[in-house]
């Protein structure tokens, strides 16, 4: 019972996956903020928007289970690291040492949020109707987290010298890691004919569109384009995926089944 | 508000009255049909089905509010009860009743106001004081201030009187 397990990793389900896994982990990454963050305030919002996609993720990965007869504690916690599809932007620390770079964690959240909020616009069209449904609740959060984290890239990148100077660390840090959230392949392509969704790179404009503002009135410089491309999405992840899964499975690998 | 589609039986009329006692375990000034949560009552001749609709993806509360309305039904000699959760259409704060709407003032929360369609539109670049004025659910000052995008659970967020000094939550509108 404590093995892995196999998953069949049709074209759909790795979609499904992409999606489900990009919620897992980052609402994992946000909440080793608990008791960490810098005030109460952000400490509760980091927390609840780490609830908001630990719940989007249990209904993708509920759902991308079922034809295989797997649920999603199965999925979450019994795959081994290359059957993760993330994008490997959310399974990078939230910055040097623990708990992390509050500047980075704000930068990266406006990315995936901005991203997630335009991909779930779409996806409340899926010819899915389950998908669908789980796009229209997840929506208003992606709405409100995406919010949140312009305000503060606005406030810390327009703030003082040092939360000016960490900002633009930050962004530089995680920019080379964005191509590859748009990087389209056979899983988009099969989305697109069966209508389960778009491809991530129908929705680069609207993000570098929506992004970039933010980003201008932080008065922050985007980085010049990189060819380095990270594989997440593809099952090759960073060495940090193994920590965090290590973190996350080792309950149910050393007591299966185990629950409260 | 769905109580038009409700399978009108006596047990299923007798349910919806048994919901309205049922309290949110987070937001305990309201029942579940205040929140606008309860979808359906079908009584289906052996069981009873209610079909409820979640709040918010995470919210840690749903289980909890599955077994309050299986206790409750069961309380009142309606049961067998079965829950179905539904996810679409997702749930609005406009689902919130006048009366619901009221008890939320009363319990110190200010209530949510109507969704606005533009919440589709790109990102409003924000500070600190909020775009819609927000009044203060002690003393009805609109001069308010937002102190935090979330609160204690993830439907609210907190909110500070200029007037009269006093913090206070507010019901997220989504």
């Amino acid at each position: 019972m404590t093995a892995s397990i196999q998953i069949h990793r049709s074209l759909p389900q790795q979609y499904l996956l992409r999606l489900g896994d990009t919620c897992l982990i980052l609402g994992q990454r946000l909440g080793e903020w608990c008791g960490h963050a810098p005030v109460l305030e952000e400490d509760i919002a980091l927390t609840n928007m780490a609830l908001d996609l630990i719940g989007q993720a249990r209904a993708l990965l509920t759902h991308a289970g079922r034809a295989q007869g797997f649920d999603e504690d199965q999925l979450a916690f019994l795959r081994d690291e290359r059957d993760y599809l993330n994008p490997t932007l959310v399974e990078l620390p939230n910055g040097p040492g623990r708990p992390g770079d509050f500047a980075l964690t704000v930068q990266r959240n406006l990315m995936v949020a901005t991203l997630l909020k335009l991909l779930w616009q779409k996806l409340a069209d899926s010819s899915d109707a389950e998908l669908a449904a789980i796009a229209g609740k997840a929506i208003k959060e992606a709405r409100y987290h995406q919010q949140h984290a312009a305000d503060w890239v606005v406030r810390l990148g327009d703030g003082t010298e040092e939360s000016h100077r960490r900002s633009q660390d930050a962004l530089n840090a995680l920019w080379r890691y964005t191509p590859e959230l748009f990087e389209a392949d056979a899983v988009d392509d099969a989305a697109v004919a069966s209508g389960l969704g778009p491809r991530w790179a129908d929705v680069r404009a609207d993000w570098a569109a929506e992004v970039g503002e933010v980003l201008a009135e932080a008065g922050l410089t985007i980085p010049a384009e990189s060819p380095f491309r990270s594989s997440g999405k593809r099952g090759v992840h960073t060495e940090h995926m193994g920590y965090i899964l290590a973190e996350m499975q080792q309950l149910q690998r050393a007591f299966p089944g185990g629950a409260w | 508000m769905n109580e038009a589609v409700v399978a009108d039986t006596t047990r299923a009329r007798k349910a919806w009255a048994v919901l309205a006692t049922v309290l949110d375990p987070e937001v305990p000034a309201l029942s579940l049909r205040d929140l606008g949560i309860v979808r359906e009552v079908v009584d289906g001749g052996e069981t009873l089905e209610v079909v409820l609709t979640p709040t918010y993806s995470g919210c840690p509360a749903t289980e909890v509010i599955s077994q309050s309305v299986i206790d409750a039904i069961d309380g009142a000699g309606l049961g067998p009860v079965r829950i179905t959760m539904q996810r679409a259409p997702a749930w609005t704060t406009d689902w919130i009743s006048d009366d619901g709407r009221r008890k939320l003032r009363d319990y110190g929360i200010a209530p949510p106001g109507p969704v606005m369609p533009g919440q589709g539109v790109p990102i409003r670049l924000v500070g600190r004081r909020a775009a819609v004025a927000v009044a203060c659910p002690r003393c009805g000052s609109d001069q308010t201030e937002q102190l935090s995008a979330y609160g204690s659970t993830a439907c609210k967020s907190l909110y500070r009187c200029v007037a009269c000094r006093e913090p206070f939550e507010h019901f997220k509108p989504i």
